[in-house]
Formats: C-alpha cells, structure tokens, sequence
C-alpha cells in the first residue's frame, strides 16, 4: 500500500503497508534498537520490544507485570484506562490471574474443545449453504467469518445469538482505533449492562452452558466471584471469544488467496492443515498490539535498562517474523511446521481460548475452500478495509465472488 | 529423561498435550498430567519441544 509520509519510529503505532505483512519499521528496530522507546497515542511512552527472545522474556518474567490497575500501565486507545480501573483477568498478575483463570481452564481443555468439532463444522456448512445461496458478490465477513466463531462462543456460553447484533457492533468499538474516549465507554458500559441482564436470567433460568455454570457454581454467596468480577469475566469471553477468530479466518483466507501455491499445497494433502493454521496464526499475528506490560522493578532487557513503572509493548508480530527463528519470515510456508510463534502470547497469560481458536480455524478455513474452490477476492487486495490502528488487525469487510 | 510438572505453575494451555500427547495429557481441571515420566527415545524430541513451548514454565526435563 501506499504512504506519503515516512513513518515515525518514535510514534506509535506504526502501520501496516502490506496488509498481510507487520510495518516493516518493525524489521529496523528490530536490527537496530531492539528495545526503543516511543510515544504512545494516549500520552506518556513505553518501550517497543520486537527481538523473539525479549518478547518471551517479557511476557514470562515476573519482572515484568500485566496489571492495569498499576499507574503508568500504557494503553493505545482512548478510553481504555477505563477499563483498566476494573480490569479483566488478563490485566491481572499471578496469584489473582490464576484465581480467575482456573475458573475457566477446564472448559477450554484439548479434550473438551475437540468434543465440539461436530457442532462448529455444522455451523460452518449452514453458514456456507446460506452464503453459496446468495449472489456474488458477498461480503465473507458478515456472511461467514463473524458468524461462525459468534455462533460457537455464543452456544458454549448460552448466549442468544439472536443478541449477535448488539454485542459484535459494541466489541468491535471497544477495540477499534477509530473509537473515541466516550464511543468506547458507552460500548463496554453496553456489553456489561446486557451481560448484567444476561447473569440475571441464567440466576432464574440455567442452561446447559458455561455462563449458567459459572452463576451456579462461581458467583456469591455460593462461590467466590462478586457480581462486577463475573461480569467482566463473561464480557472478555465474549468479545475475546468472536472478533479474534473472525479477522483470522477473514484475513487468513486472503492470506491463502494470495499464496495458491501454499492453498494448493493444502488442498492436494489435508494433513498439512494444523501446521497452515499455526504458520497463518504467525504470520498474521493479529494480536501484535495486545500484549502490553509495566516493569515491576528496575530491569534490563537486550542490554537497555527499563525502570520500574515504564510501560513495555511486546510486539507479537516483531517476535512472530524474526528471522533468527523463522527463516524467511516474509515467506508463508505451510510447511513451516513449527508451533512456537508466539501469536497465542507467551507466559502465564497465553491465550485461554488458543485450542478452540485452533479448531475452529481449521474447520472454517478447509471447509470454505473445499466448498468453494473458486473462491476469489472481488476487489485488489491492498484496496480492501482493514482494521489499521485498532488493538485487533482485521478486516471490516471482504467482498468475494465464486 | 525424566519429565517434572508443576501444577500449582500451570496454566492449563495444553500446548503439552497438544504437542506430545503419549507423553502429556490434562487433567479434568485442565491442569497437567504426566503420563509417561520416563518416556522412551522416541518421544524424547516431542517430549523436549513440550517442555520448551509451555508458556507458564510448569514443565521441567533433567
């Protein structure tokens, strides 16, 4: 894509010129200044981490702390310091994150996520019936790549995906660059006041599903959760649960598009398919921007010293390319075979929901091209609506044909 | 090889049991079961590329 300016390295953040590829100020620093620090949107600066090793080192080391309610915690939207007044688990250190977490880990084991292969790849092929119903061209991400990880996150919480409408729009302001202070209040003060509503219907009517569960079983006086910590909890699930999947699955396909060797390669052997997701989760490293830290103590990281209280940004698209650990990294190699990127994060705060994320992105991906192998992009892929400046890389829209 | 876990670090991401499952699995809480302390050679290179992409450092190998 086109700039006109040059970018600012010491402006954050900087932006994709190849959608499909990390802003390549990324591979400078990288090389150059490792560990640099920058000016952040929302005031104040932090220190961009983008070598592999760091990033690990950041995100595992207790020196380094992912609790937002510490002062100087680096945000990179507007209005997000809200959030970390009360924030979710994830912005929490161990022991209180492994409190809440554990609440959590054993609905989101192998053995329980693979359980609901059967219902995800049922959902996939109704979605694809009614899409393949329609005429081209159609938008994939509002036909396809939302609903499918909203109808599973919704069906493993007992959400009503009649309510899709409400919750996406309001998630999506949350996370995006374009939101302003107030926009993104209003959106998080909408998801708790409906997950409010939501917490009390499961009180007089449970379900079968895991928000019914965690009411029974988790929420005072029965359990140990106050009715605001719940409540965030079943928040995060659900926005983390639908817009993360939905820009992978959306920019994955592109990305697949405009590799047909790597597409070809998986549709002539199926077996390739987990390594393309892991090799697509890296390469696309959707996350880049999530996993933000503050020091806890006077440190040093690649030899420059960080001072207790300084922001630290551990780019997950810097570490995820690399090129001391994934050779080539600009090159989408399906062969890669290798699961230690770290698109997932790194450390005690890995993503819950990385094997569910997984599964449906195997499914969602092999069943769109199988059912339509002519699938095509309608619009040059560099002019198409991306996510640039949010917390989330993604797509707003994707016109396809077939 | 001999393969240590430690429960009360783990946090249940299942990159054990996704990468070596003969050697690793998850308990019904999520949490990491050893299944095979001292498994034979042929696991050993899964067994230590487990170990190397656990996330919350429950693993050890000696």
């Amino acid at each position: 894509m086109s700039q006109t300016t040059p970018p600012d390295s010491r402006s954050f953040p900087l932006r994709r010129q190849c959608p499909l590829a990390p802003p390549p100020e990324y591979d400078r620093l990288r090389a150059q200044e490792p560990v640099s620090e920058v000016r952040l949107p929302t005031g104040g600066t932090a220190w961009l981490v983008t070598r592999y090793e760091d990033v690990r080192t950041v995100l595992s080391s207790p020196a380094f702390s992912a609790d937002g309610t510490r002062p100087g915690f680096p945000t990179l939207l507007p209005g997000h310091e809200q959030i970390l007044r009360r924030p979710p688990f994830i912005r929490m250190d161990p022991p209180q994150h492994s409190f809440y977490r554990r609440m959590l880990t054993q609905e989101f084991t192998l053995k329980r996520v693979r359980t609901m292969r059967p219902g995800i790849q049922t959902t996939v092929d109704r979605l694809l019936d009614d899409l393949l119903a329609r005429t081209p061209p159609v938008d994939l991400v509002e036909a396809f790549a939302l609903p499918a990880p909203s109808l599973v996150i919704c069906q493993l919480l007992g959400v009503p995906y009649d309510d899709h409408e409400s919750f996406q729009s309001r998630s999506k302001a949350v996370l995006s660059g374009a939101s302003t202070a107030e926009q993104s209040a209003t959106a998080l003060g909408g998801l708790r006041a409906y997950m409010d509503g939501l917490i009390t219907r499961k009180q007089r009517e449970p379900g079968d599903d895991l928000l019914s569960k965690l009411v029974s079983e988790q929420l005072e006086p029965a359990g140990e959760l106050r009715r605001d910590e719940l409540l965030m909890m079943c928040v995060m699930l659900l926005s983390a649960g639908h817009e993360t999947t939905a820009n992978m699955i959306s920019l994955g396909a592109v990305a697949l598009l405009e590799h047909p060797d790597q597409l070809a390669a998986l549709r002539s052997d199926r077996g390739l398919l987990p390594g393309a997701v892991e090799e697509l989760l890296r390469h696309l490293s959707i996350a880049d921007l999530v996993t933000t830290r503050i020091a806890a103590e006077d440190t040093e990281l690649g030899g420059t010293a960080i001072r207790a209280g300084e922001g630290v940004i551990a780019l997950l698209a810097a570490a995820n390319w690399d090129p001391g650990v994934f050779p080539e990294p600009e090159r989408l190699d399906v062969h890669r075979g290798n699961r230690h990127h770290v698109g997932f994060g790194y450390g005690v705060h890995q993503c819950l929901g990385q094997n569910l994320a997984r599964l449906e992105l195997e499914i969602a991906l092999s069943t769109l091209f199988a059912r339509i192998p002519t699938l095509r992009v309608t619009v040059p892929v560099d002019e198409l609506p991306y996510k640039h400046g949010g917390l989330l890389f993604g797509l707003h829209e994707l016109p396809v044909s077939w | 090889m001999r393969i240590t876990a430690d429960t009360t670090v783990c946090i249940g991401a299942g990159m054990c049991a996704l990468t070596a499952p003969e050697v690793f699995d998850q308990a019904d809480d999520g949490l990491v079961t050893v299944l095979l302390p001292d498994p034979a050679e042929e696991l050993h290179e899964a067994a230590a590329e487990a170990v190397r992409l656990c996330p919350s450092g429950a693993l050890g190998v000696r």
